[in-house]
């Protein structure tokens, strides 16, 4: 199934005002970066000692032997379920521990058994399971390369890039080795890090032969496909807040998820490098051996170990599912948070709360939250409300939860050091506070000026932070209102790049090791606070703009601090597609863009597209005018009420979208080629994409956001055989063509493919909530065998219910030979609903002479229908039957 | 589900008491005046005529009509539309999409008949509230519409009076004028004579200056002559003259044979008559052998050029009228360049030497010369006098006819708002208004003003242009656009500022209560008569 959507924006290049390079370092100013980046391939100085190969039920251990320096490696290799395999290097012996990602996996992965095949003393091949799966581990260089029959799918070390820095005491001199400027200490701009520790950067290259298109390692401003990063920058991960970032750039953004995608027209697979440290990534597309297209790829780590999951696919829905048994799948969100969410920085005070509510009531646009943004505390102590603007927290939540809105407040992780604000003392006096590398607790500038940041990575920590979110801890909250964690890279403002110092101390660990964990634990403990205040009932909602591989597990996430620029809303389908491809399904971008001013067309246009991406919540910039959808003319705010009331109209097929996440870890928003690996016309498509369930099951929309004075965009339709149906007009149209589809400021060109289901709920109202109990209307787009499959899940929309005491109604939805059914998919479940079917509409369909409904009871009746042989749609008038129970219809 | 007639309750009576109940059979949601579209057991067709339907097709829960007008009392069509009758309070339309949605929209609960939202019918609360307050909304606009009676009233009288006072600063004016000219006559035909009397007594004074000057010199002259003549043989020969340095023609730090001759006009020696001629040629120059102090060792261009700037000031004398405030700007010009170059280049020895030449004062006129002045200044001051008095008229002139020419609304009831300020205190600041001036903010705990917006335009929308006030072109804001008030005017009795706010980034808003914008009641009975359907 999939919601397809096709992004063409002309885009109106105006003076960007980029970022300020100059606070960010390149890999030439990083020292292990540039210090790794000199070595050129070639033959590795690694030899594995076979002598010393030991093999038990779960995985394999072997030593490998830098000959330079004669330092031993401890290679432990493993073959995971579910067609993974994981290596890990560590050093044999090392002087002190090396950080290993802890709370990132969702288990100890399970093994399977792995045999030897065959052995000599040049070579080790294992079996994989099946007939042809084979690891070669070749001795000297070392190298590993995981076949398929005769075919080469992967090779590690093959470019002898394997570089492992071993931890040393300073001032012992290390074998063969000469100190460099910068192993022991680093300056960037007037920041400097004393590095006790000294150089301890791993690096370790993969050839991919085959292979073309590569994607992932989000977060980039850039384009879905990876580019070569031959003669520039390597794609940078390390969690910073950019001021103003700049569009098609490898700069590091706010979060870090170390997963590569690769894919052909046979075969894509993943490589997880779980490492929390400052990361790049070399990648390198060009001819491999025989005219054969390859891409090599190369991973630069500070500190920590390698160990990295290599997922064998071998289609795209197979890599998803693999990374999702690692990491774990999108959680689960209240319905409400899928719907439209209304955020400024800021909004006043509660007049002005109240006024807003008022306004979308007044001008008839539905929405589920408002949002408070810093200035809603008192001073930037999170956890407070400012006594003169917010004096009545309570009473305003009350107001919302009485037309069942709700709230967000935001609660960053910087800690405002103030002996008066209870927080701070807490958490001082219990010595939760990061360190500094001197010992004292590390004190940095951000929004309340002078500020702590709670060590999120220790357990104890995290569970107080929970804590904090009882209603009876945090003064004013009721269970309407959720959260916001931004500024968990975490941002300092006076820190290193804008974060903080790598030799500030977490426990045992350097904040070098864990920072790209910091906003993921964040979340981590704030979601769990939610769910604590509950009583462990009801589902968090927590956004963040800092995350690492894991957090989809947590909530939802933004693309930061963007543009109101063309470019910039192009650019959100990308990066949040990025995003999917790696778990995080729960994405969005601020619609209207954070910085500057939108133009009333680019304000339409990013409504347009944002109703139509997982995470739909507008957002503005303390210093610009205030931009309420009612503020631009009657026109705009009558094409805005459309956009979002589409958004409404969709939220079952929304949240079905979401329950499949949850259950099988497969993106909602996702690339063509996902749902069309064979087909290489899609590979690079990063201005349509599709909204979607497992390939082979059914809807699509598609989206195409046009451009100013433009009078149509192209749109590739993909499928070949398939059709594909206008979701306004219901026009037919062939798939494996570029569409061209005239647009106006009313278009938002969507697609449904032939062959699926959507169930909508047309009636629009005031929030999701109050929609609960409505009648869905099914569209059923045939395929060109006059067949169609859906499905439908309904539950009470946010609690734990579903999980814990299954209640909730998953049905699949068949239409073949002129019969439509509803059929129970999950028989032990139960929910009472009270919505119904309306109306049925069936695309591309004949005119019958009678359509009948069954039901379970044995009653038979006959159904009125309505047939529109311009448009071939049937209407099937208010069949009526409640949604939750079998039902057949019969078209005669 | 079927279709829902309902049998309405209506009470015409509302809070006066009268009337009587009266049953009306439609269909929910339907207003009364359109209950004759809705005929019973008869099709019906859609208000937008596209499509007739059977009757029992009415509020059944599914939208046959595209404009809605089949489903009035559900929330089956996306663009329908229910009416409340509201009894006992106002009634209204609503959205049928709020039809049972579980928020109670309608005061008498109509609205969630099926979704299990207990709603208590408010309308005669709220009907009771309502009158209260449009009683006394009705009170203060009666007050206020007569407060705004009198101050047109004021207005048209402080317009009248100002126009007259125009009209008798006009006449002064022109009486004014013609004494600025009598009186410039008068002080020119005065000033001639002074001027004269003046220069003559200055000339006077500039020869006598001269004779002392020459004397003094002449003194000099034979005090060095004395100096130079070492051996006293009534010569000053070129030896003699050798020794001293800074006569150096060509400053090369030697003063030759030759030089020196050529210094004494090519003579080996003068005598004191020839010594003259010598003596102006080096008198500049010349140091007394006398002088403890030795001389700058060297004189280099820079001190010439110093020496020069130095003596500026005393040069360049201002004639005496023209002191004024020109001379001020002047001088501290000088101060500054003195003190820079002052820094580099310690004073000369000439200087006090100069000063105390400069001492010698200028004898007092004679008694002649000083009526003559006397009266001159007379003329002078009595011309001022007179010109000063035209200025004041001028200017007054000017401020009433900007005050007559400014827009103070249709009948100039806002006029009294002019050269006011009203002020609103908050938590954080002090807030000022004032009108047809500016607005602006200053903290309330230190911290200067901040200029929200100068007087810009009425700013209401087209039928009530003098309700808003925009106060533009404040302070800039960084990264933003200058600050801006909008001011909101609502009838009261009182003048005052009722509440500030900042909706969006220095955009502000502010509330201000007048009875300048009372409007003229209606009766009580004819506002709550517009309030009913009936």
């Amino acid at each position: 199934m999939c919601l397809y959507l096709v992004l063409v924006l002309s885009v109106f290049l105006s003076i960007i005002q980029a970022v300020d390079r100059s606070n960010f370092k390149t890999c030439d100013q990083s020292a292990f970066c540039s210090r790794q980046r000199a070595m050129k391939p070639g033959q590795s100085s690694y030899r594995a000692l076979l002598e010393t190969l030991e093999l038990s039920d779960s995985h394999l251990t072997v030593q490998l032997l830098n000959n330079n320096n004669k330092v031993l490696l401890l290679l432990e290799l493993y073959r995971l379920q579910g067609n993974m395999t994981r290596v890990k290097i560590n050093e044999l012996k090392p002087v002190k521990p090396r950080y290993e990602v802890p709370d990132v996996l969702i288990t100890d992965p399970p093994t399977e058994l792995m045999s030897v095949v065959a052995q000599d003393e040049h070579r080790v091949v294992l079996s994989l399971g099946g007939e042809d799966w084979r690891l070669i581990l070749s001795a000297q260089p070392f190298r590993l390369d995981i076949m398929e029959g005769p075919q080469v799918l992967l090779s590690l070390n093959s470019r002898g890039l394997l570089a492992f820095e071993q931890l040393r005491i300073q001032g012992e001199e290390a074998e063969e080795e000469v100190d460099q400027p910068g192993m022991w200490e680093e300056t960037f701009k007037t920041h400097a890090d004393t590095k006790p520790n000294g150089p301890s950067s791993i690096s370790l290259d993969f050839s991919l032969p085959g292979v073309e298109h590569v994607y992932g390692i989000p977060e980039h401003a850039d384009g879905l496909r990876l580019k070569n990063t031959d003669g520039g920058d390597p794609y940078r991960l390390y969690n910073l807040d950019v001021f103003q970032y700049e569009l098609f750039n490898p700069m590091a953004l706010y979060g870090a998820v170390p997963v590569l995608l690769s894919h052909n027209t046979h075969r894509t697979m993943g490589l997880f490098w779980l490492n929390a440290a400052e990361t790049w990534v070399d990648v390198s597309s060009g001819q491999g051996s025989s005219e054969v297209p390859q891409t090599d790829v190369r991973w630069i780590s500070e500190s920590g170990i390698i160990d990295v999951f290599i997922m064998l696919g071998p289609r795209p829905n197979d890599v998803f599912t693999q990374y999702a048994s690692l990491t774990g799948t999108q959680a689960f969100p209240p319905l409400s948070s899928l719907a439209y969410h209304q955020c400024r920085w800021n909004y006043n005070d509660q007049e002005d709360v109240s006024a807003v509510d008022q306004g979308f009531d007044e001008h008839d646009i539905p929405y589920d939250f408002i949002w408070l943004d810093i200035e809603h505390t008192d001073g930037k102590r999170y956890f407070t409300w400012d006594n003169n603007k917010f004096p009545q927290p309570k009473d305003m939540l009350q107001g919302l939860l009485d037309k069942r809105r709700k709230m967000v407040t935001i609660v960053d992780p910087h800690i405002k050091v103030d002996s008066s604000y209870k927080i701070h003392t807490e958490i001082r006096s219990r010595g939760y506070y990061i360190k500094n590398k001197d010992g004292g607790d590390y004190e940095g500038w951000c929004w309340p000026g002078n500020a702590g940041y709670p060590d999120f990575t220790n357990p104890e920590m995290r569970k107080w932070w929970a804590s904090m979110f009882a209603y009876g801890q945090y003064e004013g909250s009721m269970e309407n209102l959720y959260t916001w964690n931004d500024m968990n890279e975490p941002s300092v403002f006076n820190g290193p790049e804008v974060t903080m110092h790598k030799d500030a101390l977490h426990g045992p660990w350097e904040h070098r090791d864990v920072h790209n964990l910091y906003g993921f634990y964040v979340q981590m403990a704030t979601a769990e606070g939610q769910i604590q205040r509950s009583g462990g009932l009801e589902r968090p909602f927590v956004l963040t703009r800092a995350f690492f591989a894991g957090s989809q597990r947590y909530g939802a996430v933004w693309t930061g601090d963007n543009a109101a620029e063309w470019g910039h809303l192009k650019m959100s389908i990308p990066m949040c597609l990025s995003l999917g491809l790696v778990g995080i399904s729960f994405c969005g971008a601020d619609v209207g863009g954070f910085f500057k001013t939108p133009s009333a067309e680019l304000l339409v246009r990013w409504y347009q597209a944002g109703a139509y991406q997982p995470f739909f919540r507008a957002h503005a910039h303390l210093d610009t005018p205030r931009r309420e959808p009612w503020l631009f003319g009657p026109d705009n705010t009558a094409l805005i009420r459309e956009a979002v009331r589409q958004r409404y109209t969709l939220l079952p097929y929304w949240y079905l979208q979401f329950y499949h996440a949850q259950r099988t870890g497969q993106p909602v928003m996702r690339p063509l080629w996902v749902e069309y690996p064979e087909d290489i016309a899609t590979f690079s498509i990063d201005d349509e994409f599709l909204i979607a369930l497992q390939p082979g099951e059914d809807d699509a929309l598609a989206q195409t956001n046009s451009p100013p004075v433009s009078s149509g965009v192209t749109a590739y339709l993909p499928g070949n055989g398939e059709v594909w149906y206008d979701v306004h007009t219901f026009q037919r149209h062939d798939g494996a063509q570029n569409l061209s589809i005239p647009v106006t400021m009313s278009s938002i060109p969507v697609f449904q493919r032939g062959g699926s289901i959507i169930c909508r709920k047309n009636r629009v109202r005031r929030s999701s909530s109050c929609m609960e109990n409505d009648p869905y209307t099914l569209y059923v787009a045939l395929d060109s065998q006059g067949n169609a499959e859906g499905e439908l899940y309904i539950d009470d929309g946010h609690t734990f219910k579903h999980e814990t005491d299954k209640q909730f109604i998953h049905r699949r939805l068949s239409f073949t030979a002129n019969s439509l059914s509803s059929s129970d998919l999950s028989p032990d479940s139960q929910f009472p609903s009270a919505s119904w079917v309306e109306q049925v509409n069936i695309l591309g369909a004949q005119k019958p002479d009678a359509v009948t409904l069954t039901t379970t009871d044995g009653g038979e009746s006959s159904v009125e229908f309505a047939f529109d042989p311009d448009t071939a749609v049937l209407t099937l008038r208010k069949p009526g039957m409640n949604a939750g129970v079998n039902w057949t219809l019969h078209l005669r | 589900m079927s279709c829902a007639l309902l049998l309405l309750l209506m009470s015409l009576a509302l809070a006066m008491g009268t009337g009587a109940a009266v049953e009306i059979q439609r269909p929910r949601g339907v207003p009364l005046s359109k209950r004759q579209f809705y005929e019973e057991n008869k099709p019906f067709t859609c208000l937008d005529g596209s499509s007739t339907i059977p009757f029992d097709r009415i509020n059944d829960d599914y939208c046959d009509c595209r404009d809605g007008s089949d489903e009035p009392g559900t929330a089956a069509c996306p663009n329908g539309s229910f009416h409340c009758t509201n009894a006992g309070f106002r009634p209204a339309f609503i959205p049928s999409s709020r039809i049972n949605d579980g928020i109670c929209d309608c005061c008498d609960t109509t609205d969630e008949y099926n979704s299990g939202a207990t709603c208590q019918n408010t309308c005669r609360e709220m009907g009771r509230k309502e009158r209260e307050s449009l009683q006394i909304m009705a009170e203060i606009t009666k007050e206020g519409f007569m407060l705004k009676q009198q101050l047109i009233h004021e207005a048209k009288r402080g317009q009248e009076d100002k126009q007259g006072k125009l009209t008798e600063l006009q006449g002064s004016k022109k009486g004014l004028e013609e004494k600025v000219e009598a009186l410039r006559t008068v002080k020119e035909t005065a000033e001639d004579p002074e001027k004269e009397a003046k220069e003559r007594h200055l000339k006077s004074w500039e020869e006598q200056k001269e004779l002392i000057r020459m004397e003094k010199d002449k003194t000099r002259m034979a005090e060095a002559f004395l100096e130079l003549d070492d051996d006293a043989d009534g010569y000053v020969s070129v030896a003699e003259l050798q020794s001293h340095l800074e006569l150096d023609p060509d400053s090369d730090g030697s003063l030759t044979e030759t030089e020196t001759q050529g210094l004494l006009g090519g003579a080996d020696k003068v005598d004191t008559s020839t010594f003259e001629t010598v003596w102006s040629g080096i008198k500049d120059k010349y140091l007394s052998e006398g002088l403890s102090d030795p001389p700058a060792p060297v004189e280099t261009p820079q001190e010439e050029e110093t020496r020069d700037f130095v003596s500026d000031p005393d040069s360049d004398h201002y004639p005496e009228d023209y002191a004024g405030e020109e001379e001020d700007v002047e001088d501290d010009e000088e101060d500054d360049h003195e003190e820079e170059e002052e820094e580099k280049v310690p004073p000369t020895v000439q200087t006090p030497e100069k000063r105390a030449d400069d001492e010698v004062s200028m004898p007092p006129y004679d008694t002649e010369t000083q009526s003559l002045i006397d009266a001159a200044q007379k003329a002078r001051d009595d011309f001022d006098e007179a010109e000063r008095a035209l200025r004041e008229v001028d200017d007054q002139m000017k401020n009433l006819e900007k005050e007559i020419g400014f827009d103070f609304g249709p009948s100039a009831e806002f006029a009294y708002l002019y050269s006011q300020c009203y002020e609103l205190s908050t938590s954080e600041y002090i807030y000022r208004l004032c009108p047809f001036n500016r607005v602006s903010q200053k903290p309330k705990f230190g911290g200067s003003e901040t200029n929200l917006g100068l007087w810009g335009q009425w700013a209401g929308p087209e039928d009530s242009l003098y309700s808003v006030m925009k106060y533009d072109h404040g302070q800039g804001c960084w990264q933003g656009p200058n600050r801006s008030t909008t001011v909101k005017l609502t009838c009261g009795k009182e003048t005052v500022v009722t509440s500030t706010s900042e909706p969006s980034r220095c955009e502000y808003l502010m509330e201000f209560t007048t009875p300048a914008v009372c409007q003229e009641p209606a009766s009580l009975d004819e506002v709550l008569q517009g309030h009913t359907e009936l």
